[in-house]
């Protein structure tokens, strides 16, 4: 149990997937302008994360035990086909879940992020328990720096900044900063 | 960037398409497989050279190792690699007596998992030495637990029991307690307490002193980690 | 003949300055924040990506026209994979220690949409040639992008450079460049200095223009 608490807290706060580990830059400085568009980018993004933590654990279990040289190669195909097929499922059954993240959803197959997950997992040898909570934790912190960052923006807008500065600079500079504040997180679970 | 446009697409026959990324996938999975067959001697071997130096550090006067797990409730040799192993490492002289083991042991440090080995000799109940294998603690300051000498050298001869005890800076008066360092208590104290968590698991497994297991055979380089 | 020549040669330089796939067009940010902690993990990693992008490239050109156009995004990958996947083991075999240091950052190459980006938008459209110059400059570029931000992390944050001590003992290196906060901080510096340099060439070039502007008036 200790252990599934300090995957999750891990992932969420101490090793964030974007502020500690830079996985998933490419949405964060590239949607994070509206705080709903980010919003539905997370959950979408949590979504994908949770079926390729199956993907990994089914592949690691069954298949790369043989052939551990192929890890690669059958991580980007399975997690990419899994995600189209959800896809045209959602779309058949729920066109409406489907207009609020589908559309999301082959933006998100191609980020670092996903293949980053599956990759950390194999890599710490974690369970099919342990991949879904380290999933969870990783989709929720990579919402949660999203939404942060989208909220600065939001607010930023309004305000009078020199022309020079906008832009990506900016966000970069806004994300260190971000960065520096979730490094006040490292050694939650090691103080006793 | 070229302004021209690729051709249209002609209509192509599914089979075509089947048949192209098949043959893509097969020249490329010949490829890897030739890759990994030329590099995996290389890499098994850098892997058990690098286990071997750590275990011959922190168990100081050992020249030949063996891998033991802990099966049926013994501590048994064994060469083959197992899922979910927890492996300890036996240490002997140059003539196959026992001198001590190497635990491999893990746990949250200040920023991430740290991963180290020490040396244990039962007899004594002390710890000879040890060494960080893994670990993300901050520069400059967590990773004095692998690079500060004076911290390093407190393991040297430690007492395990009761505890192993961490307490301030140069205040370490009696053989169970460490001194930890200014400025990276938390990461000295996970390691100390990786330690204890680790030798309260293996204290029960190990056998009595005097009857570990033997040196099984002579052992070839790089033979360990197949 | 020269024309060509000339060709090759403003497309290999257009990927190192002009387009410079980090600095002007914000591409491949992961292993770009991630690894550049020390000037030699970023110069590794800036030639892994070199081998991969090259090779890609090379192949994607020459073998562009039996790659029918509706698979052609898998093909990419599948090629674009294989190469890293061998990238990864000569890494693991040669340099465990470097390999060790970038972990998880190697095979996160194949996500790098730098490495997509070129393949889907020249190689497969140009020559052979042409196709290898601009993965050559493109990788150049990102090697460069690597390196200064690897080379500024380094200097600060641990006052050495290639793990050479610079600055003798009195120095106290500002760790928090090496750690993840001075990533994004270090970044957004640079692209600070390339606005401000795009924002004085223009004012420049429009004062020149004013000039001539007035000279051709009087």
């Amino acid at each position: 149990m200790d252990n599934l608490a300090w995957i999750f807290i891990s992932s969420l706060l101490i090793n964030n997937f974007v502020l500690a580990y830079f996985l998933g830059l490419c949405p964060f400085l590239g949607v994070s302008n509206s705080l709903e568009t980010s919003l539905r980018l997370g959950l979408a993004t949590i979504f994908v994360l949770l079926i390729t933590a199956i993907c990994a654990w089914v592949l690691n279990t069954y298949v790369l035990i043989y052939a551990p040289y192929l890890r690669l190669i059958s991580f980007i195909v399975v997690i990419a086909s899994t995600v189209q097929f959800i896809e045209m499922l959602i779309k058949k059954i729920s066109p409406t879940l489907f207009r609020a993240m589908g559309i999301f959803l082959p933006l998100i197959t191609t980020n670092c992020a996903i293949l980053g997950l599956a990759i950390f997992a194999t890599n710490r040898g974690y369970g099919l328990v342990e991949g879904i909570v380290f999933a969870l934790g990783a989709g929720i912190g990579f919402t949660l720096a999203l939404l942060l960052l989208a909220g600065l923006r939001e607010e930023s807008e309004l305000s009078d900044i020199p022309k020079l500065i906008q832009g990506i600079a900016m966000n970069l500079i806004i994300a260190g900063i971000l960065s520096m504040a979730f490094m006040g997180f490292a050694g939650l679970f090691s103080a006793t | 960037m070229s302004p021209d446009k690729p051709p249209e697409a002609p209509a192509v026959s599914s089979t075509r398409l089947v048949l192209t990324l098949a043959l893509a996938g097969l020249v490329s999975g010949v490829a890897i497989i030739g890759i990994y067959e030329v590099t995996l001697p290389t890499i098994t071997a850098n892997k058990a050279r690098e286990l071997r130096e750590a275990v011959f550090k922190v168990v100081p006067g050992v020249t030949q190792m063996q891998k033991l797990v802990y099966k049926n409730g013994e501590l048994v040799p064994t060469t083959v690699t197992e899922k979910d192993e927890q492996p300890v490492y036996g240490g002997y002289d140059a003539d196959g007596s026992f001198i001590g083991y190497a635990i491999p042991g893990a746990g949250p440090g200040f920023q991430d998992i740290i991963g180290l080995l020490y040396g244990y000799k039962p007899d004594q109940k002390v710890v000879t030495g040890m060494e960080i294998l893994e670990n993300r603690e901050t520069p400059g300051l967590g990773d004095k637990i692998y690079k500060d000498a004076e911290f390093v050298a407190n393991f040297k001869a430690l007492s395990v029991e009761p505890e192993i005890i961490p307490v301030k800076k140069g205040k370490k008066s009696l053989p169970n307690e460490v001194d930890v360092i200014t400025g990276a208590t938390i990461s000295s104290k996970a390691v100390v307490r990786i330690i204890n968590e680790t030798h309260t698991t293996w204290s029960t497994r190990l056998p009595q002193p005097g009857s570990e297991p033997l040196m099984t055979k002579p052992e070839q380089a790089a033979d360990e980690t197949k | 003949m020269a024309r060509n020549e000339h060709e090759a040669y403003e497309t290999f330089i257009k990927g190192i300055w002009r387009d410079n796939p980090v600095f002007v067009q914000v591409l491949g940010m992961c292993p770009m924040l991630a690894v550049t902690n020390s000037a030699i993990n970023a110069v590794a990693m800036g030639g892994a990506t070199l081998f991969v992008l090259v090779g890609s490239s090379f192949l994607v050109a020459s073998f562009k026209q039996w790659i029918p156009k509706q698979v052609r995004i898998s093909g990419f990958i599948i090629i674009i994979a294989t190469f890293v996947t061998v990238a990864d083991y000569t890494l693991l075999a040669l340099v465990p220690k470097v390999h060790k240091e970038l972990g998880a950052f190697i095979p996160l190459i194949v996500a790098n949409c730098m490495i997509l980006g070129r393949q889907e938008a020249f190689a497969s459209r140009n020559t052979v040639r042409l196709a290898v110059m601009d993965a050559l400059g493109t990788s150049g570029g990102f090697m460069v992008a690597l390196f200064s931000l690897g080379a500024i992390r380094e200097i600060l944050g641990n006052g050495s450079l290639f793990g050479v001590d610079l600055f003798g003992e009195h120095f106290e290196p500002w760790v928090i460049m090496i750690l993840p906060p001075g990533g994004f901080l270090t970044l957004g510096l640079i692209l600070l200095f390339f606005n401000w340099v795009t924002q004085q060439k223009d004012k420049f070039i429009e004062q020149v223009a004013e000039a001539e502007r007035v000279a051709s008036d009087g």
